[in-house]
Parts: C-alpha cells; structure tokens; sequence
C-alpha cells in the first residue's frame, strides 16, 4: 500500500502489530460492547411489545410516515460523514468543516423528530410508566437517542477543533473514529426501526 | 509562576511530573504502578469481605443464632457476594491483568496508558460508593444476583445503590477489556505470534472478550432496576412484567463471568506448573484452545441457573447438556495440568503449592458442578448450602487459591524480595485446611435440606454440629490471611532479594530487573520461540535431558540474566495525568445524587466526568520534554 505509515501516537511511536491504529482497534471492540448493550435492550422491547393491559399499545400510537422521514435523515447523515471524512483526507478544511457541521445538524433534525414524537405519544397515554411495553419502548429509543447526541458533541467539537486549527490533515484518522462510531449510531437505528416500527406485532 | 505558565499553555493546568509521594500515585499512567494500585484496594476489599463473612458465620456457628438481626444478615451476605466477585476476585485478576501482561507480551505499556488509570479510580470510585451505604444503615440486601422484582420493592436505597454500583464497576471493567484487547492485539513484540503468547496472556485475552460482550447484558438489566426504582418503570414491577427477565438478563451475564472469575487463575497456573516442573507445559495449544472452548460455550449454559424456575423439560433438558459438555475443555486443561507434572523435577514451592491446592480443590469444586448438571439433583439441591459449597469450592478453592500462587509467583518481580517461604507454607496449608472445614461441610448440611440465605436455623434438625465446624474453618481462613500479611511485613525490609529470574523462569517478565524500570524493557525483545527465555538458558542433549546453555554462548544469545532493562536510552513514557482521577471522581458523586434524589448533585459529578474527559481528550499523552 502506497499509504504512508504514521505510527500511532498512543502506541509511544512504536509499530503494532497488526499494522492498525490501536485507536481503531479498540473503537471496534467498543462497538461490539454496543452491540451486546442495543442487543439486550432490543430482546426485551420484543418481549414486552404487547404487554399491556391499560393505555395504548406501542402499535396503537406509532406514525410510521413520520418516523421514516426522521430514519431518512438520520442515514443521510452517514453520507455527509463519509464526505467529511474524504474531505480532511485531501486537506479540504472548509469542507470538512461544513460536512461535519451537516452531520451534526441531520442528527439534532432527527434528535428534535424523536422529542417531538415523545411528546405525542405521552400525550396520548403511552408512557414510560404506562406498561412494560412503554418502559422498554422508551429506554431503548432514548439510549439510541443519548448515543446520537454524544455523537452530535463530538462532531461538533471536532468543528470547534478545526477551526482552531487543531485538526490538520494528518490527524485524518480521529474524523474516521467519530465516522465509525456515528455509522454504528446509524446502523443500531435501522435495527431499532425495523424491529419496532416495521416488523408488526 | 509566570514561566511555567507560559511552557504549560496548552493544558488548563500543569501536568504533573512528581516521581515519588502520593500524587505521583495519584497521577500515574504506568501499567505497572496501577497493576500495584489494584492489587492493593482488591486486598482491602477482600480483608472487609472476609470480616462480612466471619460475621455471617458467627451468626450460623449455633442454631438460632442472636449475633445480627435478620436485616443486618441480609445486607452482609448480599454485600459479602458482592465484595468478593466484583472487588476482590475480578481486580486481583486486573491487578496481573496490569502488571504482567504488557511485560510478558514485550510491550513498554498497555495501548492506553490513561485509559487504564480511569480505569483503576472508576473501580475504586465504585467500590467507595458501594460501601458508603453502609454509614447510612443501607447497603444492598437482595443477594450478589438482585433478583426482580424483589429488588424492585426491596424499601430503602440498598438497591439502587447496588444498580448504581454495578453500574460504575462497569464502566470501568469495560473500558479496561477494551484497553487490555487491543494491547494483546497490537502490542505483542515482535515475533510474538498469537501462539507464542504465554497461557496467562491467552486466558487474559480471553477474559477481555468475556467482559466486553458479557458486562453490556448486565448493563442493561441494572438500568432497568434503577430506572423501576426511580423513574417509576414498568420492567419487573407491572403485573404484566415478566417474572424471570432478570434472571435469564443477569445470567447471561453472570455466567460468562464465573468464567472472568476463574481463566485468570487457570492462566496463572499454566505459568507456575511449567516452572516449578521444570518441564514445557504439556499439550499448550490444546490448553489454549479449550480456554477459547471455555470462553464460547460459557455463553451456552446461562439458564442451568435456572432450572427450578419451570422452563419446562426442552429447556432444561438444552442446558443440562450443554453445561456437560463445557466441562470437557475444563476437564482437558486438568489432564494437561497433570500432564505437565507428570515426570517434570518438581520443586514444591509456595507458588507451586498454591497451585497443586488449587487444581485439588477446582477438581472438587468442578464435579460437584456437574452433578447440579443433572437436572432432577439440581432440584433437591437449589438454593441450599450445596450449592455455597459448590462455588466456593471453584471461586475461593479454585480463583482465590489461584491467584495467591500468582502472588507468591510474581511477587519477587513487583518487589524485588521474596516472600518467606517458610512462612507461606505456614500460610497454604492454614488456608487449605481451613477451606475444607469450612466449605465442606456444606455439602452435608446442604443435602440435609439447609436453606441459603436464612438467618437463623432451627434447633435438632441436625445442622448445629457441622455449622459448628465451619465456623472454627472460617477463623482458621482468616487466620492464615494473618498469616500471609505477616509474611509481607516482614520480608518488606528483610526479605532475600530476589534478582532478575529467580524461580528460573521461561517467560519475558524474568528477563528484566525486578522492579522492572518504568520503560519494562530499554530494548524491544525480539521472540523466536514460546518459552523464547527458557530456550536461551537450555538446550537439550542427545537423551533429551535440559542442559544449561554455556555462560558466553548465553550472553550472545541476548543477555539471558542482565536482560533487557539495561540502559535508558533516553525512552520517553507517557506522561502523569490529573484527567483519569478528575474524570473517575464524578462518577460516584452522580451515584450519590441519583441515590438521594438530589440532581444538582447528579448534575455536579456528570459536569466533573465530563470536564475531565475533554480536558484529557485536549490533552497530549505525551508531554514534551523541556
């Protein structure tokens, strides 16, 4: 590969021994973490999708159109991650910034499409407290919704770190971690989505 | 003033740079100080732990028993479990995990160096906040395992505090595998294929894959107690709820990590019985791939927890076969254990003796598992005193007895003085004597029907005498801890020193000073072999018999003795840290504020962590030199 080896700072300056970053290494065992963490959220909210007694069903209160449009926006913005992240690769910083500064702002569209939608569906009687179904719709919706919005933060600070000059074309490989972790975001969504929204019950 | 704050303009304030005193404690990012750090709080732990115990014991010792109330009971068995897996067994693994790891890979720290002090203070953040509860009269009274929706109702704040906790020790088990992960991926020396990788490195790895896949099921469990408990969620307390989510959550959690609690020790003995044998460990990619075996099939058998729980006859019927078979890997690293014995020059020292003991009493600890395998006994035994004996036989007989061996092994390293051997033989045969008196006669009392977790036991229904005996065992347990401590103190100042390898070791650590200098190793090893040290000391002869390698033939195979940690080559380590102290500290404090209700409180300690992972994040690892 033509692609010049810059031995990672962490490693004190050594070479590793897979060549990778180790940055990128535990980034990708993290996200397994994540995966087992959505997992067991995922198995309970099928367990209790039903279970209700009193107050609406999740099926009785969800808009789906609605809900599609925000799902959109959401893997829309792994687009513009992945163009942020071409775009500090070949030192366009203006670029970078504005494609970081889209990401973040298709993640709080989708961030506020979530509030809004909390809103309606409390209003209507489906609540954390209303039912197991409630409980396990909610927790898991606002623990993806808490790992977008740590996304949002580091997104932006990645912009405030550009503009201060701190983010120069050799530090690349520190877009490329928020990207993994925001299309990990994005990819637990379309799990969350079908699981909850499309797959009926 | 003015200077140092013009040198230091990039940080918020100066990094520290003292070498010595507490702060240089309290700041420290080298694996092997936090490998220290560890290894200390852990023994604190187990010390209170152990006092939870003799209570709960002098409570048993007649029937009847008026020592503690029936509350009081609760919150120390509950607290004695919790103590004793999550603050004693699962960072004295951490402890090797730290010290031994990157120094046997041949790596001059872990992969990152502040992750791993966040990492130490998050343990002892949680720890500190758990055990506050007792000054309030409310520690955790549900059982190690918090069964909802008991714990959902349970009144007082010992439940959320144990959420909250567990919570806490979470996040920093997790970060640690993360850490420890890619160190094992990335940081090996070169030549240190996957395969060349000593067994204690093998079983840390993977106890790292454990943890990592295994932490986020409980994870989840413990957010859904907590959020039952203060937010008014409807997970375990609705009568539409299900029953048993918690158990089958909690279990496939919990049983992977009995096996977080034991791959260490069996890692640790698979260093000592090669050494102290004077023999290769017999058959070490089967050793190693039934760890592996061990690591996958520990994700099968989470519900033999649960057979008295009605899953009905296919269920259980799955996970009585399954938790059959995985004790064949176990079974396989025993045979290759005594496999390693067998025909080895055996010299029985403390660490050796520790390891005997522990293969002696996991064999005991692993057969009567298998027995609850057995569907039908498992119902006549659950929840009885079997049960007690069972996992006390694998997780103090087996992790605890393992790990002793590794501290009586590597200690010569971290201190540089050996420990008495005299008076750890006093210490091993104490403790192994006491351990039979106390657990079993608990196998006894159990199949006579005696019931876990009750206060008292009535009069003539033949429980007092063997209660009695495990009582006196108890003391005589904590009288051999004394035992051990008054090892450590007196061979502080007195000790033999102990050189650069002196149980004539095989693996890297034996290769550098003891204490290794803070750069582990002034050049790179380069490894060719496993057991790389082993071959540059011994060659074989025609009739297969070890002969030392000639003394110059030594030296120009790479300095066998003198090692590697010779010069400084002016090597530049990471440097010291407030951020992982700053941002560990809050964790607590939102555990307190969530606890009481007071959210400024909560507010405060997120707004501390958070502050301290941005100015860490700001923050070069690597401060220049000036």
């Amino acid at each position: 590969m033509a692609v010049e080896h810059v031995p990672p700072a962490e490693a004190g300056g050594h070479a590793t021994s897979t060549g990778l970053d180790n940055v990128k290494i535990a980034m990708w065992a993290f996200l397994g973490s994540e995966f087992l963490l959505f997992g067991a959220m995922i198995s309970t909210y099928l367990l209790y999708r039903n279970r209700a007694v009193t107050g609406p069903k999740p099926a009785d209160v969800y808009d789906i159109p609605f809900t599609s449009v925000s799902s959109f926006v959401l893997l829309m913005s792994s687009l513009t991650m992945v163009l942020a992240l071409a775009a500090i690769q070949r030192g366009d910083h203006h670029k970078t910034r504005v494609w970081l500064l889209a990401t973040a702002l298709l993640g709080m569209t989708f961030i506020s499409g979530q509030i809004y939608e909390f809103t309606i569906f409390v209003q209507e009687g489906f609540t954390v407290r209303s039912s197991p179904a409630g409980s396990a719709f909610f927790v898991l919706t606002s623990f993806h919704g808490a790992h977008v919005t740590i996304g949002i933060l580091m997104l932006l600070s990645l912009v405030a770190m550009s503009l201060r000059g701190a983010l120069p074309q050799s530090r690349h490989t520190t877009v490329e971690y928020v990207g993994l972790y925001w299309h990990f975001v994005d990819i637990i969504w379309i799990i969350i989505f079908t699981v909850i929204y499309l797959v009926p019950s | 003033m003015t200077t140092a704050s013009v040198a230091q303009r990039s940080s918020a304030f100066a990094r520290p740079t003292a070498k010595t005193g507490v702060w240089s404690w309290m700041t420290t990012v080298d694996h092997k100080r936090i490998g220290i750090m560890y290894g200390v709080t852990a023994m604190v732990f187990f010390v209170l732990g152990g006092v939870e115990a003799l209570l709960i014991r002098l409570q048993l010792a007649t029937p009847e028993g008026q020592v503690l109330s029936a509350d009081q009971y609760n919150q120390l068995f509950t607290m004695h479990g919790i103590t004793m897996i999550f603050l004693v067994v699962m960072p004295l693994g951490a402890a090797f995990f730290n010290y031994m790891m990157p120094i046997m890979l041949g790596a001059r720290d872990v992969a990152f160096p502040r992750l791993n002090a966040f990492s130490y203070w998050a343990f002892l953040g949680g720890g500190i906040f758990m055990y506050s509860s007792f000054f309030i009269n409310q520690a955790p009274d549900g059982g190690w395992f918090g069964y909802a929706p008991l714990s959902v109702k349970l009144p007082g704040h010992g439940m959320t505090v144990y959420a909250l906790g567990l919570i806490i020790l979470g996040i920093s088990s997790t970060v640690a595998a993360v850490n420890f992960l890619t160190t094992i991926v990335n940081m090996r020396a070169p030549g240190m294929s996957l395969m060349r990788m000593p067994v204690f490195v093998w079983m840390t790895f993977v106890v790292q894959f454990l943890l990592v896949f295994a932490l986020p099921v409980l994870t989840v469990a413990l957010f859904q107690l907590l959020f039952d408990r203060t937010l008014g969620t409807q997970f375990f307390g609705d009568s539409t709820s299900n029953p048993i989510l918690w158990q089958h959550l909690f279990w496939l959690f919990g049983h992977p990590e009995v096996y977080i609690l034991i791959l260490p020790a069996m890692g640790i003995v698979s260093e000592i019985l090669p050494v102290f044998s004077k023999k290769p460990l017999f058959g070490y990619p089967v050793v190693v791939f039934s760890g592996i075996a061990i690591g996958f099939m520990g994700w099968g058998v989470w519900a033999h927890h649960m057979f008295a729980v009605g899953l009905g006859p296919v269920a259980n019927t799955a996970f009585a076969l399954s938790t059959m078979f995985i004790a064949v890997p176990t079974g396989v690293k025993i045979f290759n254990w005594i496999g390693t014995l067998w025909g080895g020059s055996i010299r029985f020292k403390t660490p050796m003796l520790f390891s005997l003991g522990f293969i002696a009493m996991f064999i005991i600890g692993g057969l009567s598992g298998v027995t609850h395998a057995i569907v039908p006994h498992d119902y006549q035994q659950t929840d009885t005193y079997y049960i007690v004996a069972h996992f006390h036989y694998v997780l103090f007989g087996g992790a605890i007895f393992g790990l002793f061996a590794g501290i009586y092994y590597w200690w010569p390293k971290i201190t540089g003085k050996l420990l008495d051997e005299r008076v750890g033989r006093l210490h091993f045969w104490l403790m192994l004597i006491g351990f039979n008196l106390t657990f079993a006669p608990f196998h006894i009392l159990g199949l006579q029907g005696m019931a876990r977790r009750t206060y008292q036991y009535p009069k003539n229904y033949g429980f007092d005498f063997w209660n009695l005996v495990s009582t006196v065992g108890a003391f005589v347990i904590a009288l051999s801890i004394l035992t051990f401590f008054w090892n450590v103190i007196k061979t502080r100042k007195r000790g033999e020193t102990a050189g650069a390898d002196p149980w004539d070791g095989r693996t890297l650590e034996w290769t550098i000073p003891s204490p290794p200098p803070e750069y582990n190793f002034a050049e790179i090893p380069v490894v060719h072999a496993l057991d790389d040290f082993w071959h540059r000391k011994y060659v074989e002869d025609k009739e297969g018999r070890l002969v030392p390698v000639p003394a110059g033939a030594q030296e120009a195979a790479g300095h066998a003795t003198e090692g590697y940690g010779g010069d400084d080559h002016g090597i530049h380590m990471p440097s010291q840290s407030y951020m992982p102290l700053i941002a560990a500290i809050g964790l607590p404090i939102v555990g307190w504020g969530i606890t009481f209700e007071q959210y400024w409180l909560a507010i405060v300690g997120g707004v501390v962590t958070f502050a301290g992972l941005y100015a860490w994040a700001l923050e070069p690892s690597t401060e220049e030199l000036h």
